[in-house]
């Protein structure tokens, strides 16, 4: 019997760590090879980590949440054979990891068998191999502390708990004690009262209880770039109107008269294709701002990011090179992103390099909004919803269908002015929908 | 004939009537307390304190004795005398001093403190011999606080030479021979007390061992100094009566013996006070000769309530003060029970005995699966500056979670210890609490800390 030592492999280029979102198998059980051991997840994608042998699982590392280094050892196999590991090696993080498995893009979503996770421990890639006698200590002292009490036997706890509870008209045989040998302490009466067993069943009762949610995986993510977008760039939002009613009709007429093997069009397409023609006048808007160097990197390509709500967050998948694509080929690329990214299927390359990004809430885009920039992007165009208003055309009132553009700059690098010709051109585009088709 | 109303009447102002008094008037209740005798009963007047008054000055003697006969660290001095009235006059100084402030309090916190003899007309109604005629009182609560007294044998009625524990601490002369009929705490404490003062004691115990409340390895250091101090213990033996000058004793082995005594102390127990004031007119349930009370003092009749010695064992006046408060509470509305955990239990022999909770004994009966053990004072710094390297403190434990269930200890000054043992028992130690706790160093106390460690198997200076 040997020791097979599986270190978190290179999950993609420049990505020097990882986060554990999941384990999918638990300390003592078998794996055969390739059976998936753990989830990661980097900036970019969710990567799955699959069992380079077969063996029994002696070992989990991180716990879901920590950040783990590439190279760190996450899991420990028992395998037939001499493994890799010499008994007694230490396990410290090597640069390089031997057997890397090829990272795959999988679902980041299947349900966790596990408990859930404790408040992740922010390690920054620090080796977790020590942790091993640590979470064993833990494990015996958390069974001395729920040794129930027995039928009859009287409760624990100190005087001032009893007192409370009495005063309160709480027996405290039926309050679960989580201190060391079933001890009930103050916050095991809070919770009590907190909980069913406490609030009286008449009325209306104040809720006080406090749900802990730990912040993980991609919503850590999604935290961590507003935060820095927030942070880091001075937004402008400038909001007009456009009359897509001319759009609409030519929309309408497109979609009826498609062929089956074209996607069906929504605005998004037309969109595409008027930022792609405003962009072509306004360069400097198609750019990441690397505001450490002081450089902004103007982009030939349109790569237009379009972020989308996923069952587990935002996502943004990218289409890349929008000014080579017509309608019908924008349109075909979103419908395939957005079920990539809804299923959690997008590649990491599908998912990042963008150099500009549209966001739309669709149906609940409301009047405005104040798009936050997909840093270190400069612009972001926000779809508001559309509907039928009265606007006066010199001589009466006529329903026209009216959208609005709500869109952010980073004024460091976009003045107002410049902000207020892009979306201008863009909407003059939309109103006039054959101006899209002329170069 | 005077007659009073009040809310709260309660009759006996020992430690539990005085406590539940003033509780009741720091709460806002229209209190009245019936004494006949000075505040504080048998606790303050002829008892608790009187006794380690006494026991004081028996220690200072024999330490003084024992220096003149010269000394291991170097102290000689010559042969000492006690002059027992002053220290009679001294002690009546500290009991005139702790009454005082009793009634003092009781005036403070607003209760109406009635000297007489109170005897039941109803649950409701009271009338109380004074001075100065009869007086009624109507009560809306009544707390029945009215003691204990000693047991007075049929064959040996007290008298001049056969006296009780109250007689034993008025005596202005140490007697040249002391017979102590009963090895419970207050004849050992008196009897070893006298020892010291240069009387010689035997003590005669009608069961094969002495303080029988206590396990055999908590009495065996005890053991050992009564034989020290040339105390003669009759087990197994029963006092007859006088005779001669004397007690006569049927020894173990049905012999009969006289035992030189010119003072014969009688502490064979004491029964509750449940006669002369009227509970006769009350019909309480009863349980054997103790006032019946649930977990609330309450008695079987509706706004009475019973508290201390009187309630049953055991007789201890701390149980009695805890009792009071809580009446006193639950009268002015509060939501109050008896859930103490452990009420300490302290014996002032020499060395003294110290328990809280169970011993390891009783843990086994209560069908506990245990762990125990205990560290000796031989092994303790401090002990052995003080030269009481006797005994130890011992720690019972449950075997799974390591919750404490008792504690013991025996030696020099344990008596102050008995705070952390009954700390940590109500707080719902465990063994990883105490020793996880830094006890100061010298201390005697460390024997605590290290008592926990050595259950847990890592004792470090043993």
């Amino acid at each position: 019997m040997g020791e097979h030592v599986i270190k978190l492999p290179d999950v993609g280029e420049g990505v020097a760590e990882a986060e554990l979102v999941e384990w999918l198998v638990a300390e003592g059980a078998n794996v055969r090879e390739d059976d998936v051991l753990a989830s990661v997840m980097t900036d970019k994608a969710t990567v799955e980590i699959p069992s380079p042998v077969e063996g029994k699982v002696l070992w989990l590392g991180p716990q879901i949440g920590e950040i783990v280094a590439v190279g760190s050892p996450i899991i420990r196999l028992e395998v037939d054979g001499d493994g890799n590991v010499k008994p007694g090696e230490d396990l410290a993080p090597e640069p390089a990891a031997e057997a890397a498995p090829a990272p795959a893009s999988v679902p980041a979503a299947a349900e966790p068998e596990k408990a859930p996770a404790k408040t992740p421990a922010k390690t920054n890639g620090a080796a977790p191999a020590k942790t091993l006698p640590q979470a064993q200590s833990i494990a015996s002292s958390a069974s001395l502390a729920g040794a129930p009490r027995a039928e009859g036997e009287r409760p624990t706890a100190s005087p001032a708990v009893r007192k409370r509870a009495l005063d309160a008209g709480v027996d405290l045989r039926r309050v679960h004690g989580t201190g060391p040998a079933g001890r009930i302490t103050h916050q095991d009466l809070d919770a009590y009262f907190d909980g069913a067993g406490g609030a009286p069943a008449r009325g209306l009762a104040p809720n006080t209880s406090v749900t802990d949610v730990p912040v993980i995986g991609l919503r850590r993510k999604i935290a961590e770039k507003m935060s820095v977008a927030k942070s880091r760039i001075p937004h402008i939002t400038y909001v007009d109107d456009v009359d897509v009613t001319a759009l609409e009709d030519l929309r309408k007429e497109l979609n009826a008269t498609k062929t089956d093997t074209q996607a069906k069009l929504t605005i998004l397409p037309f969109l595409m294709r008027a930022m792609v023609k405003a962009i072509g006048e306004q360069p400097h808007l198609n750019a990441i701002f690397d505001d450490e160097a002081g450089v902004v990197h103007q982009y030939g390509g349109c790569h237009i990011g379009i972020a989308a709500q996923t069952p587990n967050g935002l996502m943004v998948p990218v289409v890349r090179h929008a000014e080579a694509r017509d309608i019908w080929g924008c349109a075909e690329e979103v419908a395939r992103l957005s079920e990539a990214a809804r299923t959690g299927a997008a590649a990491r390359d599908e998912l990042s390099g963008s150099t500009i990004t549209i966001t739309s809430l669709g149906a609940l885009g409301g009047i405005v909004t104040t798009p936050v920039i997909n840093h270190p992007e400069v612009a972001i165009i926000g779809v508001n919803k559309m509907q039928v208003l009265p606007k006066w055309d010199g001589t009466e009132f006529r329903p026209r269908k009216i959208m609005n553009l709500s869109s952010s700059f980073d004024h460091r690098v976009v003045d107002g002015w410049d902000a207020a010709v892009f979306v201008q051109r863009i909407k003059a585009l939309l109103e006039t929908p054959a101006m899209i088709f002329i170069d | 004939m005077t007659n009073h109303a009040c809310k709260l009447l309660v009759i006996g102002a020992g430690p539990g009537g005085y406590v539940a008094a003033i509780r009741a008037g720091q709460l806002g209740v229209d209190t009245i307390i019936v004494e006949a005798e000075a505040p504080g009963g048998t606790c303050l007047n002829v008892g608790c304190i009187p006794s380690k008054a006494f026991i004081h000055a028996a220690d200072e003697f024999e330490k003084a004795a024992h220096f003149a006969e010269g000394s291991a660290i170097g102290i000689s001095a010559g042969a000492p005398s006690i002059d027992l009235a002053k220290t009679v006059a001294w002690k009546d100084g500290i009991v005139s001093r702790l009454t005082g402030g009793v009634a003092m309090l009781l005036k403070k916190n607003k209760v109406r403190h009635i000297k007489g003899w109170a005897s039941f007309r109803d649950g409701k109604t009271v009338a109380v011999k004074t001075d100065g005629g009869e007086e009624t009182i109507q009560a809306e609560n009544i707390v029945i606080a009215t003691g204990s007294v000693p047991v007075e044998l049929p064959f040996l009625p007290f008298s001049d030479d056969v006296i009780s524990s109250t007689g034993a601490l008025e005596l202005t002369a140490t007697p040249k021979n002391l017979a102590v009929v009963g090895a419970g705490y207050i004849g050992l404490e008196l009897g070893i007390a006298y020892a010291k003062m240069g009387a010689s004691v035997a003590i005669v115990e009608a069961l094969d061992r002495i303080l029988p409340l206590y396990d055999r390895e908590l009495t065996r250091p005890v053991e050992k100094r009564l034989k020290a101090l040339g105390v003669k213990t009759y087990l197994g033996a029963r006092a007859q009566g006088k005779a001669g000058g004397g007690l006569e004793i049927e020894t173990a082995d049905g012999a009969k013996e006289t035992i030189a005594a010119d003072k014969i102390l009688v502490t064979v127990g004491r029964a509750p006070a449940t006669e002369g004031w009227g509970l006769e007119e009350l019909s309480l349930d009863m349980a054997g000769k103790f006032i019946r009370i649930d977990n609330k003092c309450r008695t079987s009749m509706r706004g009475v309530y019973a508290i201390g010695d009187v309630t049953g064992e055991p007789m201890l006046a701390h149980r009695a003060m805890a009792q009071g408060e809580m009446v006193a509470e639950i009268i002015a509305g509060h939501a109050r029970q008896w859930d103490k955990v452990a009420i300490p239990a302290v014996c002032f022999t020499d060395p003294e005995i110290v328990s809280a909770g169970l011993s390891p004994e009783e843990a086994k009966a209560a069908g506990y699966d245990i762990v125990t053990q205990s560290f000796p004072f031989s092994a303790n710094g401090r002990a052995m500056t003080m030269e009481k390297e006797d005994g130890f403190v011992r720690i019972v434990a449950l075997k799974d979670n390591h919750l404490v269930l008792g504690v013991q200890a025996v030696g020099g000054g344990v008596a102050e210890l008995s705070a952390a043992f009954a700390l940590a028992l109500e707080m719902g130690a465990t063994l990883e609490d105490v020793a996880g706790t830094i006890h100061a160093h010298p201390t005697q106390s460390e024997a605590f800390q290290e008592a926990a460690l050595r259950t847990l198997g890592h004792a470090l200076h043993i």
